[in-house]
């Protein structure tokens, strides 16, 4: 298991590396750099070069890359051109904000995505299958900006007005509000991952249901019930932690659809204002940043399926 | 031959809609997409607009008609560029294997580190908000996920018999790869295809929902939700309609998808 | 005599399926009595399975039972409830099947899987079924059951396994164990041991036993009765020593002509023409197609089991007739000439082929693995017009090495030299057959590219491709067909016709039958030889089957572990001065003759990891015969037995002489 960790370790830490080097290409190498984005298309090229040697963008692009990297494993990710202020500040206030909203969707995700699959798979066939498959569909097909508008429009109009239709409270100034602001984001997030996590849990188990061991068990003697709780639940939902993973990667693209609809102040509006405003720094540390806790998450998910299947536990 | 499956059926069904709809649109369209009426602003479904109007009096059922076009345009053009870039490199990295694999997949990893849409924003911050920079980038977003499909059903076939007697028989490569193993390949290519086709669209909504896609006045599903927004509360129907008519579009190219995905046994 | 356990009363199945109802068992009728093991064997599509899990209930959802009765102790169990079958499954009836690896749950421990039939059918106490799991590991011969109790399924051996799938069966003390292929899929040592522990089973606890098998020399060894199954029906059923000294049904017999035989002298007859579709059944008798003694009586009517002697029936019209014919002479036409050539036409000169193994900064770290060594420094060659087999169990290298000839691999050590003009002389001809052919090509392409590389024109081509055909006895109109319309036999007929296109002058042919039924693996055996002497091409055949090996080889190697451990004429290497690993290979075959009872010699444990080889000889973990200490320590040397046969061991060739009298004549 030590080992296996290790190995992976290492595999990490060079997909970090790529991820950061992914990052600067697409900002750097593609046609127009960072002065020509901050002074726009119509700036004196004496002012262009000026700002270019103040930032550093007339040094090799290699060197570039290195002296950006060093600073960011350093802690020193710099400053925001829109913002003013310490990237590493804002980074750290969105993120917490994000992280709010991804648990409390993947909570709600795990928790009725898991039996509802296992539900289907179960009546495979059968008309409660045929309903939530159905859902699944519409789930996976609709875009959350549509569901979430919708969400406003039944939820949060002004005839109904349970939640409010946009922003964010401190949770210093009451767990209520808190809370309340983060329903229909959180809700929104919700129905995605949900189609997600139900297809994937009915067709790990159905696959599951018709392995060799299953039949053996069967041909144990053994229940109906016995079958799926001590046999096919377990092996079928190894696979869905990894999944889950996955859709953590499409959950912090969701956020950035999302937070925009309701106004919620997470890193994924965070990447809208710093495209809007080619805050070149900000984006860089935000692309990082959300990449990373996607590959960690993955990280995570290997680890915990390792320890989970005696198959690469002992590999 | 077996019967039509309903996954198939349903599918194909919304889709030859959706496509007669984009072809058909100036004929069928009532009104021209930007023709405003300043005095019928944000009308309900009614006899003169039959999905009603947008705030500056714009026929919604024009504008949702026309709007299959950019739709479709960018989801079959991004999933183009994505088969263009991804067959060739998951193709290559398969059959050739080892250090090249290594390197190739670890690279694809990295790429889909980045959910896709922050991946076509990076591209876009570079590039500038336009419709053919929206295509470029979710295409290319699309790229490596694809490569990764291809390269494990290449990977599967790399050992297989017949192609190691091509090898033996002393084919060059690339009558390996494209004339032994691609016709293999094909089928799961085809069905990943079909399902990217409709994630890409979505993309392509997203991105023009955020601004950073099709541009005003055009008629698109995305932008015209952007525009909806601030009056969802005055009128919900500049937000249904284009929606719906999303909404349905993906469901169909996922249908189809896993309709074709049973079809042609593909995993 | 005791009233059956198992009374199968005029049983009928059938599978809907898109093109209609398919037959699968007609009819079959048979009894086992308790302490009796009785064998049904049959060819793929014979619907032996099917009747393993009709018995149990354990049928797919498309299969329906059409007609009979399967009366367990007295006891139709076509009519008892879900519940009672569930009470009866696992403790009254068991069964084992092939694949072990897939049959066990892979993240349950072994002895938790045994435990839970006594938690299910006596409510025991989990210690107590913990320990009784133990026992029951102990009851199949396993050394150390309480560490295999504790382990997982991936964690042990194939055979290993299969003890515990065994285990599994009889922890409800069942009074019927069905087992359906239990040893196929697993080397020939292994599987010796396995039908050891089957025929002391029956000996031990009493049940009764069905056991299914495709391969007549297992059921030879192991039953007491046999019934033969063909294409849905029960053609002959007897006392086994009865049945196969003198065969009654057309079919057993031809089964038992095609089977080939250790000592190279019988068998390899095949069996023309191919199993019916069970959907399109001929009329009358089902055999008749493909029957020697076919008459109009055949075709008029499906005849009846009928007795033709005591305890013996058989389903044939002609049977008076067929027992008055003499069977026909199977003196082996295929035996291989001496060779004619001296020079070598292919040399393997001290390869080595390794595979994986981590790069260098995970070795530096520490976490790498070592690489595979799947073929270590081996030597011998392959002369003009010459047939050498190599033998040995899986993972041996012996598929590497065919590999390393046709040059699909490189060797990381050594040299390959190839005596021919072109590279591509070297052809190959695989094991699989439906991996053989592209899927998506028709066969006339897929003959007609190896044209395109040797320059023929189109019209050339188009002749060639039915010359091809016809050399490998197809229609010419198969040119046009898909792959997946060919049976496995008629795909590796293909697969030969385009080894032979690009006019090969040697060619490896690795496990070129075993995915096929015996009687159509006597047919492209036959065919092999015959191109071959039409030819003047060499052949490496590589495969896990001696007594094949005896009818078609002229020199064979034995390969343990990456290492070739033996080499020479085939007559000597299937007699004494043996090396130990090729005298146990050999004592482990089971011969098709219940006259002839099997007396494996007993390796323990299982084959080490490829990438820790053990020191010295690579066998002495295993070895009945280790000498002491110079066998871990030293590599040991190749000896001469005569000049043309060489044997890598430390003990001296005299004694291996004389070790090898008391193995059987």
């Amino acid at each position: 298991m030590a080992r296996y960790a290790l190995r992976r370790l290492a595999s990490i830490a060079l997909i970090l590396l790529l991820v950061s080097a992914i990052v600067f290409a697409a900002i750097h190498v593609l046609p127009g750099n960072a002065a020509t984005l901050i002074l726009g298309e119509y700036a004196t090229p004496e002012a262009l070069r000026t700002l270019e040697r103040e930032m550093g963008l007339d040094r090799p692009l290699l060197v570039q890359y290195a002296s950006w990297v060093a600073s960011v494993v350093t802690g020193d990710w710099g400053v925001s051109l829109a913002m003013k202020q310490p990237v590493a500040t804002v980074v750290g206030y969105r993120l917490r904000n994000s992280a709010f909203l991804a648990l409390a969707a993947l909570t709600v995700v795990v928790v009725v995505g898991v039996p509802l699959g296992t539900l289907a798979a179960l009546r495979r066939g059968r008309p409660l299958d045929l309903a939530i498959v159905t859902a699944t569909y519409v789930g996976i097909s609709i875009p959350e900006f549509v569901t979430g508008l919708v969400l406003l429009l039944v939820l949060a109009g002004p005839s109904v007005g349970w939640f409010p239709t946009s922003g964010y409270v401190e949770l210093a100034s009451g767990v209520t509000a808190w809370a309340r602001h983060l329903v229909l984001p959180a809700m929104t997030l919700t129905i995605v991952l949900l189609a997600h996590v139900v297809r994937q849990t009915r067709s790990g188990l159905a696959d599951v249901l018709t392995a060799p061991y299953i039949r053996t068990a069967r041909l144990k003697g053994a229940s109906a019930r016995r079958i799926v709780l001590r046999h096919a639940l377990r092996n079928a939902l190894l696979p869905t932690i990894t999944v889950l993973a996955l859709d953590l990667g499409y959950l912090m693209g969701g956020i950035v659809v999302v937070e925009e609809v309701f106004a919620y102040p997470g890193m994924g509006r965070l990447i809208i204002y710093a495209v809007q405003n080619r805050d070149v720094p900000l984006l860089q540390m935000c692309a990082l940043v959300v990449a990373s806790v996607y590959v960690l998450a993955n990280f995570a998910a290997d680890l915990a399926y390792a320890w989970l299947d005696p198959r690469i536990r002992y590999s | 031959m077996s019967s039509l499956s309903p996954t198939l059926g349903v599918g194909g069904a919304i889709l030859a809609l959706v496509l007669a709809m984009s072809l058909a649109a100036p004929w069928i369209a009532p009104y021209p997409t930007t023709e405003q009426h300043m005095l019928e602003r944000l009308k309900p479904p009614g006899a003169r607009f039959l999905l009603g109007t947008d705030q500056y009096g714009r026929d919604l059922l024009s504008r949702t008609l026309f709007g299959a076009r950019p739709a479709l345009g960018l989801g079959l053009g991004a999933v183009a560029l994505g088969l263009a870039l991804g067959v060739p490199i998951g193709l290559t990295a398969g059959y050739v294997g080892g250090r090249l694999d290594d390197l190739v997949m670890r690279v694809v990893d990295a790429m889909l580190a980045f959910p896709s849409l922050l991946l076509a924003l990076l591209i876009i911050t570079a590039l500038g908000a336009s419709t053919g920079h929206a295509l470029l980038a979710i295409g290319v977003a699309n790229g490596p996920g694809i490569a990764r499909i291809v390269r494990s059903a290449t990977l599967a076939l790399r050992e297989a018999e017949f192609v190691l007697a091509a090898r033996a028989r002393g084919e060059r490569h690339l009558y390996v790869m494209f004339g032994e193993i691609f016709p293999n390949v094909l089928a799961p290519v085809i069905v990943e295809a079909t399902l990217r086709i409709g994630f890409a669209i979505l993309a392509g909504a997203s991105l023009s929902f955020l601004g950073l896609g099709v541009q005003p006045p055009a008629a698109d599903w995305g932008l015209m939700i952007r525009e909806a927004r601030q009056y969802v509360f005055l009128s919900p129907w500049p937000l249904l309609a284009p929606g719906t008519a999303l909404a349905f579009t993906i469901v169909a190219f996922n249908l189809f998808g896993d309709g074709l995905r049973d079809r042609l046994g593909a995993t | 005599m005791p009233p059956p356990v198992l009374d199968v009363r005029a049983l009928s199945v059938q599978f809907e399926t898109n093109e209609g109802p398919l037959r699968v068992l007609r009819d079959v009728s048979l009894q086992v009595a308790p302490g009796e093991t009785f064998g049904l064997a049959g060819e793929s599509g014979s619907g032996k399975t099917t009747l393993g899990y009709t018995i149990l209930q354990a049928l797919a959802p498309t299969a329906r039972v059409t007609g009979g009765a399967i009366l367990f102790e007295g006891r139709d169990l076509l009519g008892v409830s879900e519940d009672e079958l569930r009470r009866i499954r696992g403790r009254r009836i068991a069964m084992v099947y092939q694949d072990p690896r897939s049959a066990l749950n892979p993240t349950t421990r072994i002895g938790a899987q045994i435990a839970e039939v006594l938690e299910i059918h006596e409510r025991a106490p989990a210690r107590a079924a913990g320990r009784r799991a133990q026992e029951l590991l102990e009851l199949v011969n396993i050394a150390d059951p309480a560490s295999v109790a504790r382990r997982y399924p991936h964690e042990l051996s194939g055979g290993m396994q299969q003890r515990a799938v065994i285990a599994m069966a009889l922890a409800g003390g069942p009074s019927l164990l069905i087992l359906d292929e239990p040893t196929t899929g697993l080397d020939v040592t292994t599987q010796a041991r396995i039908l050891e522990l089957v025929a002391d089973l029956k000996r031990r606890v009493g049940a009764a036993i069905l056991y299914i098998s495709h391969d007549l020399a297992v059921i030879a060894q192991v039953a007491d009765r046999v019934g033969v199954l063909y294409a849905g029906e029960l053609v002959e059923v007897g006392p086994t020593a009865d049945l196969f000294a003198q065969p009654v049904h057309p079919y057993t017999r031809g089964l038992l002509d095609a089977l080939p035989h250790l000592d190279g002298l019988r068998g390899l007859v095949p069996i023309e023409g191919r199993i019916p579709r069970l959907t399109d059944l001929p009329p009358g008798c089902v055999f008749a197609p493909r029957c020697d003694f076919v008459a109009p009586a055949c075709t008029a009517a499906t005849p009846a089991l009928e007795t033709v002697a005591p305890e013996r029936r058989a389903r044939c019209v002609r049977w008076p007739t067929v027992l008055a014919t003499p069977r026909r002479s199977t003196a082996a036409a295929i035996a291989p000439e001496t060779v004619a050539s001296d020079a070598p036409l292919l040399a393997f000169e001290h390869v080595s082929k390794y595979f994986g193994g981590a790069g260098a900064v995970a070795r530096w770290l520490g976490i790498g693995a070592p690489p595979v060594r799947a073929v270590d420094d081996v030597s011998f060659d392959v002369r003009a017009d010459e047939v050498v087999a190599l033998v040995g169990e899986s993972g041996c290298g012996k598929t590497t090495l065919g590999r390393l000839a046709v040059r699909l691999l490189r060797p990381t050590a050594g040299r390959v030299r190839f005596a021919a003009p072109k590279p591509t002389d070297a052809q190959i001809v695989f094991q699989h057959p439906d991996s053989s052919l592209n899927p998506m090509k028709r066969i006339g392409p897929s003959l007609a590219r190896p044209l395109v590389l040797r320059g023929l024109r189109r019209r050339e081509r188009g002749r060639r491709v039915r010359e091809l055909l016809e050399a490998v006895r197809l229609d010419p109109d198969y040119g046009a067909r898909r792959p997946a319309a060919l049976s496995g036999g008629e795909k590796q007929r293909v697969a030969i016709a385009r080894a032979l296109a690009m006019a090969p002058q040697f060619v490896v042919l690795d496990e070129p039958v075993s995915a096929l039924d015996v009687s159509t693996q006597a047919s492209i055996i036959r065919l092999l030889a015959e191109l071959r002497r039409t030819l003047g091409a060499s052949y490496l055949m590589i495969s896990h089957d001696l007594s094949l090996v005896r009818h078609v080889a002229a020199r064979v190697g034995v390969m343990y572990l990456g290492r070739l451990v033996e080499i020479g004429a085939v007559d000597e290497v299937f007699r004494a001065p043996s090396h130990p690993y090729t005298r146990a290979l050999r004592s482990a075959v089971p011969r098709p003759d219940p006259a002839v009872p099997g007396r494996p010699i007993r390796l323990e444990g299982s084959v080490p990891s490829a990438q820790h080889p053990p020191a010295g000889c690579r066998f002495h973990t295993r070895c009945p015969q280790k000498i002491g200490r110079v066998c871990e320590e030293a590599e040991p040397p190749w000896a001469r037995a005569s000049p043309t046969h060489w044997i890598a061991c430390h003990i001296p060739i005299a004694e291996l002489s004389r070790s090898s009298e008391e193995a059987r004549p």
